[in-house]
């Protein structure tokens, strides 16, 4: 089975993060990059099923020249190579615009299966899976905790508000992840040898037929960035014992807070 | 600049999401700030009756798209007929609740429509005759002005950010003429937690970490249940396996903005605070007073959650009498 990881890099969630001066990004030098932790969960599956079924796993990502570290550390827990649409650093991006450099790419990969995150942590669109699929005129399952490939049909269960729905379909389906879904695997030392073997692709947007000036032309604009109102801390409830604690705190939060 | 608006209707076994009301009547405050129709969808199978309740919420016309074969949600099936609607329609505005379902449905549409999309928008207004969006970002630690260019613009509005506010509106019920067109997705079977309030959609959120020491949460649920809200939990509390991952809270689970945030014994590291704190007022007890959570909450409590907790919730029953 062919199957095709979409993948983004993105700043760890631990990371504390500022606005740049130009006020519509964000400041790069302290943050510490890592695999988007949603398509870490679709690198651990695609490995899990090329395991099960044979075949083999790329990792397509879209981003400046950095992000070949993170599609390095999904070769290192086992991926066999890598393809990466350069699109140098400043030049932004929306959801809809990687959606159509990643289909355009896939135009050029043969794939029976595409495995994307839920989201980007960074971003959070929740788009360019989905969008991805329709450019590329296949279907799509979002959310996805388990699967299971038989005879070229695919069954998923995935979550939605309130529950999990079962649906199926046939390949070639994109599907993204959710967490709980697998434990993703840490890279072995042999698998950090071997990865600095496997072949990673650059290409540009123009390599894959794409013409940057109108492809990089994207519908949303990020404005203005800020910081949402710093909360400060509030009241400390104190009393001399739990029981006049807990009064103390009901009182408040149905006199003053009006929550109750 | 008149405008015209479709909101699409989230329907669950035949009732409506709170986030719908959320999408009509901040789709109808637009409308009437900018003189324009606000129409509604609603999708699904025997819905024609419950339909007529988003007139309530300001809606002129009612499209109902009724058929067996949208009796459940399908990503194809639901697309196919929604971009139907969308080209008889030529709304300018497309508005819809950031549910899981809306939050598919918009990003698979903003592709098929090549249209501008803000996902999880918070806040919406007009500027030199652009919309512009609020919208969070990374988790929640920044906020983001977004323009959007082209024509429809969608809006996926989080759940619980947006004022509902009745409204007449005509609420006239039409039906559309539903084609769902070749489909591949097949819906299999469901499981639904039946009376269990929707953490993104709760007025409460009580969540629990570390701190719980094990999978025991009843304490957390006794009081979630006096309050009808929903129980949440820490990446840590998911990590070990006492709770589902369906219940975390924070970057890498759900965002909430609850009325009432109360945390239970949660330390605060950065990517859960980034999950909760749009939320009105949040309570946070801990043993450790030195928890970077006491930072960020109103209310703190210092103490053994597991004596204080149910010493709340009996209060709180004594208050609901």
């Amino acid at each position: 089975m062919e199957i095709v990881v979409l993948l983004k890099q993105v700043p760890a969630t631990e990371s504390l993060i500022g606005i740049a001066d130009d006020g519509v990004s964000i400041k790069t030098d302290d943050v510490k990059w890592v695999i988007n932790p949603y398509d870490e969960f679709a690198v651990e599956e695609a490995l899990r099923i090329k395991e099960a079924h044979g075949g083999s796993v790329s990792i397509l990502s879209v981003g400046s020249e950095k992000t070949v570290e993170a599609i390095r550390t999904a070769l290192a827990m086992g991926a066999d190579k890598g393809i990466l649409i350069n699109v140098p650093d400043g030049d932004v991006c929306d959801g809809l615009t990687t959606a159509k450099i990643l289909s355009a790419a896939l135009k050029e990969i043969p794939f029976e299966l595409i495995i994307a995150g839920q989201r980007a942590v960074d971003d959070d669109n929740f788009q360019v899976g989905p969008a991805t699929a329709e450019f590329l005129d296949i279907p799509h399952i979002s959310m996805v905790i388990k699967q299971e490939i038989i005879d070229g049909k695919i069954t998923c269960r995935r979550t939605v508000d309130g529950g999990t729905v079962v649906l199926e379909t046939l390949l070639p389906v994109l599907f993204t992840t959710q967490r709980g879904i697998n434990e993703p695997r840490y890279a072995s030392l042999p698998g950090i040898m071997k990865a600095k073997k496997k072949p990673i692709d650059m290409k540009t947007m123009t390599d894959i037929g794409l013409d940057p000036e109108t492809v990089g032309k994207p519908l949303t604009k990020i404005v203005s960035l800020k910081t949402p109102p710093e909360r400060k801390g509030g009241i400390m409830i104190e009393g001399d014992s739990a029981q006049e604690k807990a009064a103390r705190i009901v009182k408040i939060l149905h006199e003053e807070a009006k929550v109750l | 600049m008149s405008q015209n608006i479709l909101a699409i209707a989230e329907q669950i076994e035949g009732v409506f999401r709170k986030v719908t009301f959320e999408a009509l009547s901040e789709g109808r405050r637009i409308a009437d700030q900018l003189g324009g129709e606000l129409n509604a969808l609603v999708l699904g199978d025997n819905i024609e009756n419950i339909s007529k309740e988003l007139g309530q919420f300001g809606a002129d016309r009612i499209i109902v798209a009724e058929n067996s074969a949208l009796s459940e949600y399908l990503p194809d099936a639901y697309g196919n007929v929604i971009a139907d609607v969308i080209d008889k329609e030529t709304p300018d505005v497309v508005i819809l609740g950031a549910s899981t379902q809306g939050k598919d449905i918009a990003a698979r549409l903003s592709a098929r429509l090549n249209a501008p999309l803000a996902m999880d928008c918070v806040a919406i207004r007009f500027e030199d005759n652009n919309l512009m969006a609020t919208r969070y970002m990374y988790g929640g630690k920044i906020l983001a002005d977004v323009m959007l260019n082209g024509k429809p613009q969608i809006l996926a509005i989080r759940p619980n950010a947006m004022t509902i506010a009745s409204a007449a509106g005509t609420g006239v019920v039409e039906k559309f003429e539903v084609n769902t067109g070749p489909t591949l997705v097949k819906f299999i079977e469901k499981h639904l937690d039946t009376g269990k309030v929707d953490l993104t959609e709760a007025d409460t959120v009580v969540s629990g970490g570390r701190g719980m020491g094990g999978p025991d949460f009843a304490v957390i649920e006794e009081l979630a249940q006096v309050l009808e809200g929903a129980v949440g939990a820490s990446r840590s509390a998911v990590d070990e396996g006492w709770r589902n991952s369906s219940d975390q809270v924070g970057q890498t689970g759900k965002v909430v903005s609850p009325n009432l945030y109360i945390a239970c014994g949660i330390s605060g590291a950065i990517q859960h605070l980034a999950g909760m704190s749009s939320s009105n007022v949040i309570v946070a007890i801990n043993k450790d007073s030195e928890a970077p959570i006491f930072s960020k909450a109103d209310y703190g409590i210092k103490g053994d959650l597991f004596e204080i907790v149910p010493l709340i919730t009996e209060e709180i029953r004594k208050l609901k009498g």
